[in-house]
């Protein structure tokens, strides 16, 4: 299909996912579970080869497309477009909102003011109001609403204009759109996505500063997804509201302007993957959303003294890739976790403990796990850069790890 | 104007304010009705409620405003139509058919209900039961006058939503009892009964929390009807809660979407005056909720909930104006729990001559009753449907005794629409590809 430039160098094993069993169909039916084909990447069979032609400094990276397509890079074809990630977000969900009459978007001011960020810019004129609907300010209820729409057969997108304010409806979150599928004995499902804004920004206090994904992350019958490009943006929100699952997409409010080249064929994103951003030898690093960047940032400073780290982007904060994941550390045997969730209880602190469970045996040293410090942030500005993880404590971490045994370690 | 002899029901004509049409129909209760002037037997009846002070909570007693003798409600009806010399005596609400089923339906509510006491006291169900004694006349008023693609939406108490709505007894009984064939799969349970095929949204545990899921659903009727253009979608939901739920901020807040955009949804209150041990009355600043409709923009409605004739004619043009895409209506039906919150609940607050006095009003014996003073039915053919409904219960229980209970392999299943969501394993598959996952002990 296209050969894929990546401004930022990303290589992304992307899924197959155009076979969905109700893909042109409006019918209010809910698919059964038998029925629903298992589609798995097909970069995964070949990851290893994949990062040989990353390495080689040709990347292959496969849209979704109904029609077969051949693993050779067929040349140029397409030259994409170049666009920024709130954009993105709008495309997917414009795109989706074309395909599907029944995907609707509910929230606050996402209609005609066009969404705070703008991610819902342009859709109630082309749409109408009733398809992105302007709710008045009671988070509980609209999205309790947009569940009950869930459950009857339309497909909402549920905007909280920060994730923060989803706090106010965490009944319905937890309770109904969690839970709703099980204790009804499968009767219903809930087809909804909530997604909005979230993270530490520039000095805006600490209640528009809160990072939702460790609260959620134990609500039982939900996936929480962290969108850190353009390109996983698009593809991460396009999933999300092909799911039939609740998903909650989490965005990050200093990451909206991001540029990027991407694809002018439509692709859909594996909702349960990880994403390889730079394959290395040393040392994991697993990271997510915003601090995807910080880690990036300080790998420059880190090649430069002779590190080869791998990068991942975990992209799925609940459930975990475990493969993607458990592969890195089974060759590079260090983990580093970088995030701006908080210290207690956060993504970091599950994905540790899953990984000293399952892998256990090899590991050379103790995982490090870099978060926020467990403090409210502060609006000044110094204050609030030392609650975050900073690339000078990434580069620190990562020769600590690779020192760790006294010995600079290479496998 | 045809007789409307109801008691106690004031139908505002706010919903004017936001109406595009002109109210074309002579109001329901007009300002020269005669019976506006009889004393009502709501509780908090505007007459009386100057007398009460909210702090005197030992005079609980004392509060209660003076009412005529308990007579059975319907009675009353009879008494007006009788008074008026238009009226033919053999002009009674029902027809013979329809009574019999509201008899029927009533009657296997309360059947149902103390066969649930029965089978908690012998082990056979557990948690929390919360059953609805009392107030069949306002499940059986209100969802009789729906079609089957209407949907329903109820509390913790919904075991006789889920039967009027149709779901067989058996199935709700299973339910109870954990068993696999029950309406959710024995993973519900008591509190929260769902059924697609009856479109039953649920048995919510928190209150409140089923009125927003209730507003989904009527927008998503909207929706249908504007957006996906099918012309013909009119299909209503109702939300039942009770008194309690009437000071959350998730009723206030879907009060205002629903009047703002006009949903097709009724809001049914059932106001049994008590929130476990917590009176409305100590409870609510303004206890009459019928009031918070005008507040919002849509009627508000009150209405005697112990009498099914009088629920259904209010029931009737409330779900007639959504269907017809007038907007939301509440409707405030005044009715009694004749056993405790719930099974646990030893009752020990409220007052045995307020019980006493409800229990005289039992919607099941004042249809009874009407139904015999119109000579609509006789004793035989009420007995034969007491006996079949008997039958019913029983045939239920023994069906939900020889019911399997749930096996390992149920556990992880419907946790996700999708199983996928389980995610993927260190081993490259999805966990829900290991055979484990069917067993029910797949790691995940």
């Amino acid at each position: 299909m296209a050969a894929m430039l990546h401004t930022i160098g990303v290589a992304s094993p992307v899924a197959s996912g155009g076979v969905f069993p109700d893909h042109q169909s409006n019918k209010f039916a809910v698919s059964s579970l038998h029925s629903l084909p298992m589609i798995r990447s097909e970069a995964r069979s070949n990851l290893s080869s994949l990062h040989e032609s990353y390495r080689a400094g040709k990347l292959i990276a496969k849209a979704v497309a109904t029609k077969g397509e051949n693993a050779a890079a067929s040349g140029a074809s397409k030259p994409g477009h170049e666009l920024l990630l709130f954009e993105a977000l709008r495309e997917g969900l414009e795109e989706e909102m074309e395909r599907d009459p029944r995907v609707c978007v509910i929230g606050e001011d996402v209609g005609h003011y066009g969404g705070s960020y703008k991610v819902t810019k342009g859709l109630a004129p082309k749409f109408g109001d009733l398809r992105v609907l302007d709710t008045p300010i009671a988070e509980n209820s609209f999205t309790g609403m947009g569940i009950g729409a869930a459950m009857t057969g339309l497909r909402p997108v549920i905007e909280g204009m920060n994730m923060g304010f989803l706090l106010l409806a965490f009944n319905q979150i937890s309770d109904n759109c969690g839970m709703l599928h099980y204790t009804s004995g499968g009767q219903f499902t809930i087809p909804a996505v909530i997604r909005g804004p979230g993270g530490v920004g520039r000095q805006l206090g600490a209640e528009h500063s809160q990072r939702l994904e460790s609260y959620f992350q134990s609500i039982p019958g939900i996936q929480l997804v962290a969108c850190s490009t353009p390109y996983n943006a698009k593809g991460l929100m396009k999933a999300a509201i092909r799911s039939e699952n609740p998903v909650v997409l989490f965005e990050h409010v200093l990451l909206y302007n991001l540029k990027e080249r991407i694809p002018d064929e439509e692709y859909v994103l594996n909702l349960e993957e990880a994403e390889m951003v730079r394959p290395g030898e040393h040392v994991t690093i697993l990271t997510y959303s915003r601090m995807r960047y910080h880690v990036m940032q300080a790998v420059k400073t880190l090649v430069n003294k002779g590190y080869d780290p791998e990068v991942i982007d975990i992209r799925s904060l609940k459930p975990f890739d475990l493969y993607t994941i458990g592969n890195s550390v089974k060759k590079t045997h260090r983990v580093l976790i970088v995030e701006e969730c908080m210290r207690t209880g956060g993504i970091g602190a599950s994905l540790t403990a899953a990984i000293n469970e399952n892998f256990h045996d090899y590991l050379d040293a103790q995982i490090i796990c870099l978060s926020s410090q467990d403090v409210p942030t502060p609006y000044a500005g110094t204050l609030e850069e030392w609650t975050v993880v900073q690339p000078p404590q990434i580069v620190a971490a990562v020769e600590q790890l690779c020192h760790s045994n006294g010995r600079i370690s290479c496998n | 104007m045809a007789a409307t002899a109801f008691s106690a029901s004031k139908f505002t004509q706010s919903f004017s304010l936001n109406s595009t049409r002109s109210v074309d129909r002579p109001p329901l209760f007009p300002a020269s009705h005669p019976l506006k002037t009889t004393p009502s037997s709501f509780l908090g009846s505007t007459r009386k409620l100057s007398l009460s002070s909210p702090s005197s909570s030992t005079s609980r007693h004392r509060r209660r405003p003076c009412r005529s003798p308990a007579v059975v409600a319907v009675s009353e009806v009879v008494k007006e139509k009788k008074s008026k010399s238009n009226v033919s005596l053999s002009n009674p609400l029902i027809t013979k058919e329809e009574g019999l089923e509201l008899y029927e339906d009533m009657v296997l509510g309360r059947s149902f209900e103390d066969m649930c006491a029965q089978m908690y006291y012998r082990g056979k169900m557990f948690g929390f039961v919360h059953l609805y004694n009392g107030q069949e006349a306002v499940s059986t008023g209100f969802i009789k006058f729906l079609k089957q693609e209407d949907c329903v939406v109820s509390t913790y108490r919904d075991h006789v939503h889920a039967l009027s709505k149709g779901v067989p007894a058996r199935a709700v009984m299973s339910e109870l009892f954990g068993k696999t064939t029950g309406c959710c799969r024995g993973q519900g349970g008591s509190m929260h009964m769902f059924s697609k095929e009856h479109n039953l949204l649920g048995g919510f545990a928190f209150i409140g929390e089923g009125i927003p899921v209730a507003t989904g659903a009527a927008f998503t009727s909207k929706y249908r009807r504007e957006v996906l253009k099918e012309a013909d979608c009119d299909h209503v939901t109702l939300a039942f809660f009770g008194d309690g739920t009437c000071n959350n901020g998730q009723f206030f807040e879907c009060l205002n979407m629903a009047a703002l955009w006009k949903l097709p949804i009724v809001f049914v209150v059932e106001n049994n005056l008590w929130a476990i041990g917590m009176s409305h009355l100590r409870a609510t600043s303004d206890p009459q909720i019928w009031k918070k409709g005008p507040a919002f923009g849509m009627p508000g409605v009150h209405v005697d909930g112990m009498d099914v004739l009088k629920v259904r004619e209010v029931a009737k043009e409330a779900i007639g104006r959504a269907r017809r895409g007038e907007g939301p209506t509440l409707v405030e039906c005044e009715t009694y729990r004749f056993r405790g919150h719930s099974l646990a609940d030893p009752d020990e607050l409220r007052d045995p001559a307020e019980k006493a006095r409800y229990a005289s009003r039992d919607p099941i014996s004042a249809l009874k009753k009407y139904m015999f003073e119109n000579n609509l039915a006789s004793e035989a053919e009420l007995k034969a449907i007491d006996k079949k409904i008997d039958e019913l219960v029983e045939d239920a229980v023994e069906f939900a005794d020889e019911s399997p209970l749930p096996a390992r392999s149920q556990l992880l299943e419907n946790v996700f629409a999708d199983p996928r969501g389980f995610g993927i394993g260190p081993d490259g598959r999805y966990r829900c590809e290991d055979p484990k996952f069917t067993e029910g002990t797949a790691q995940v």
